[in-house]
């Protein structure tokens, strides 16, 4: 591979790690002032800043790799539905909050095991945001474990809803263990991290969770693919019609 | 329907190493450990702290105004408490 | 001394009044109705700019934006735990919100529009805040002032965020000069009536001003606020929506239009674009937040109990 396409190759990359993280941030600040209560409404919150601060860190990262002058917010508002390429998992309505935690769950401890090894890549600029973002992390994961007890060990109710949740996502989780050719030549390259062998501990972890919560680990019987590939639900077009309407209604212009 | 009111608690942050620990404010909460959390989300917001305590409010117990008579003013007839009670000789006065 | 005579002095002394302090009935029944809808003034507060977020042009501006309102809801919190301090529980303060009971300043029964009312939000609204929150920071009750100090601290840049839109939208395109403008006309007037209204006709502004809850009347506060906006508005290049503003140079202070006192109360009075949709999206958000507070306690009973049975 030459280094201009190994530069492309972790533009590309790059730009999924922003995708996932400015979709995320998106979904978990619609429930500013929909909380359940004020200190909750204030922490998640929080969680929304840290995955925003990620998305522009990577946003504008894969901008200077591209060298074609463009910006952070070219990549968040001037693409469409296909050219985003964000796990499906993260743009999933938060339908309430035990869906919003269960996903918070799932990609938590994906993303304590993913920064950890994002810390060793070659790449200096992702171990710089490697390092940042394993302590927001930590942080993140240590909330959604406790509510994952809290509601899963909660009421009947509690409980009930928390299981849907966990079961209605389920399907969702397996593409964050997919390896495509693309993120393969940047896992050799040192650059990229191996998600595929990330899925054990992934695995192991959260049914330790789910189990202390009384919940019951759904069974692999439905896969959905795409979102590295464009391949999105429906709800990704609707998300970004909000997100963009007013960037777009005036192009060029300054904010 | 109103549920039971979460705990009170009482949040005091330590702004710095070597400074002590100060009440800010109080913030409603499960249990110790979740009271921790959004104090730290609710009370650190511009990294104003290095620590910080939890109390649950009720396990606070106050002094009464009532009571400052006995508890306060018996102090205020100790001046030999104070340095500046000490005359000492010009020479060795910044002592 | 009397216990009154005790609080009298303190009061004039200019000592603050703290938690467990002997105080008249009355003035603990001011210090509620004023902080809780201090409080509550935060809270709904965030609606307005909060429905913004999903849609900020810039992700700069949604990290501020989002910032801004996470701190909205930290000073109401901060409000709410010094209104605590008076022996009135968070769970009869948000019933004292939904039902109406309570009030909360009713600039936020005008709807966020555009784009351009972020701008004039911070830069108007958080601004008529500050001076009156500053004046606050003297109040004689301790925590409202220690929450004011803290508050006046952080909201610094919110009125600055707010204005840092207004310069760029008004030297930017056309579209957004008028977008600029058009925010300004809609939220100068209902600014200058976030002061209350005149001393001559304000219901609690004596007393408070004996009890030193509040430090200075409605109208030298709002006129502080004409007077500091003016070129605040010239800077911007933008034209000022007040035809009658004039320099008196023997007061040293603008002279100003009169306010439109049928309009205040009309939004008061429940004739707002917004007035229920703020108080439905408050009762629907803790509604569906029930079944998460009842798991948490039953949650922690459960732990309790375990606890218990092992020790």
């Amino acid at each position: 591979m030459t280094e201009t396409d190994l530069k492309q190759a972790t533009m590309q990359y790059v730009t999924r790690l922003g995708d996932d993280s400015i979709i995320l941030s998106h979904r978990i600040s619609e429930w500013c002032s929909n909380g359940p209560f004020l200190e909750e409404d204030l922490a998640l919150q929080n969680v929304a800043l840290d995955f925003l601060g990620r998305a522009r860190m990577y946003f504008t990262y894969a901008a200077e790799l591209e060298g074609e002058g463009r910006t952070e917010d070219d990549f968040a508002y001037l693409r469409d539905e296909r050219q985003y390429t964000n796990l499906l998992i993260n743009e999933l309505p938060r339908v309430d909050f035990a869906h919003t935690m269960a996903r918070q769950l799932f990609v938590d401890v994906f993303n304590t095991l993913f920064l950890q090894q994002q810390l060793q890549s070659k790449d200096e600029t992702l171990a710089a945001v490697a390092a940042k973002a394993v302590k927001e992390t930590r942080y993140h994961l240590r909330r959604s474990h406790e509510w994952t007890l809290r509601l899963g060990d909660g009421t009947a109710e509690s409980h009930q809803r928390m299981q849907n949740a966990v079961d209605n996502l389920w399907g969702y989780t397996h593409e964050m263990f997919d390896v495509d050719a693309l993120e393969q030549q940047l896992i050799e390259a040192g650059i990229a991290v191996d998600s595929a062998a990330l899925r054990p501990q992934w695995l192991e972890k959260v049914t330790a969770i789910l189990t202390e919560a009384t919940l019951t680990v759904p069974e692999d019987s439905w896969v959905v693919r795409g979102g590295r590939t464009g391949y999105h639900t429906e709800n990704l077009g609707h998300l970004l019609t909000e997100m963009q309407f007013l960037h777009r209604a005036h192009p060029g212009v300054t904010w | 329907m109103a549920t039971q009111e979460l705990d009170l608690y009482e949040v005091f942050l330590r702004s710095r190493r070597g400074l002590d620990h100060k009440h800010v404010g109080s913030l409603h909460a499960e249990d110790h450990e979740q009271a921790l959390e959004y104090a730290r989300d609710v009370y650190t917001r511009r990294s104003e702290g290095v620590s910080i305590w939890v109390v649950r409010s009720s396990d606070i117990c106050a002094s009464q105004e009532d009571d400052s008579d006995s508890f306060f003013d018996p102090s205020d007839d100790k001046p030999y408490r104070h340095a500046m009670y000490y005359e000492l000789p010009k020479a060795v006065d910044n002592m | 001394m009397t216990p009154e005579e005790n609080f009298m002095r303190k009061i004039e002394a200019g000592e603050k009044i703290e938690p467990k302090d002997w105080m008249p009935d009355d003035y603990r029944k001011n210090l509620i109705r004023q902080i809780s809808q201090h409080g509550h003034s935060e809270i709904i507060g965030m609606q307005p700019e909060g429905n913004w977020i999903t849609r900020a042009p810039s992700l700069r501006r949604k990290g501020i934006l989002l910032s801004k309102v996470q701190d909205e809801g930290g000073h109401g919190l901060y409000l709410y735990s010094a209104v605590e301090t008076l022996g009135i529980s968070r769970n009869e303060l948000i019933e004292a919100l939904q039902t109406g009971t309570a009030k909360y300043a009713s600039i936020f029964n005008y709807p966020a529009q555009t784009w351009g009312d972020m701008g004039a939000i911070g830069w108007l609204v958080d601004g008529a805040a500050i001076v009156n929150q500053v004046s606050l920071q003297r109040t004689s009750y301790g925590p409202y002032a220690r929450a004011m100090i803290r508050i006046c601290k952080e909201e610094s840049f919110h009125q600055r965020q707010g204005y840092e839109i207004m310069v760029t939208l008004s030297r930017g395109s056309a579209a957004q000069k008028a977008m600029a403008q058009d925010s300004l006309n809609r939220f100068y007037w209902p600014a200058l009536m976030m002061f209350g209204p005149h001393d001559s006709e304000s219901a609690h502004s004596a007393r408070s001003m004996k009890w030193k809850i509040k430090r200075e009347t409605n109208d030298d506060l709002r006129q502080k606020f004409v007077d500091q906006t003016v070129k605040q508005i010239e800077v911007l290049g933008l034209e000022h929506p007040d035809k009658d503003l004039k320099w008196n140079e023997e007061r040293g202070h603008y002279d100003f239009g009169e306010i439109d006192w049928d309009e205040f109360y009309n939004v008061i009075n429940g004739n707002g674009h917004a007035n229920r949709q703020r108080i439905e999206h408050h009762v629907r958000a803790h509604e569906e937040g029930e079944w998460v507070r009842e798991a948490m306690h039953a949650y922690r009973d459960k732990k309790r109990s375990a606890k218990q049975q092992a020790a």
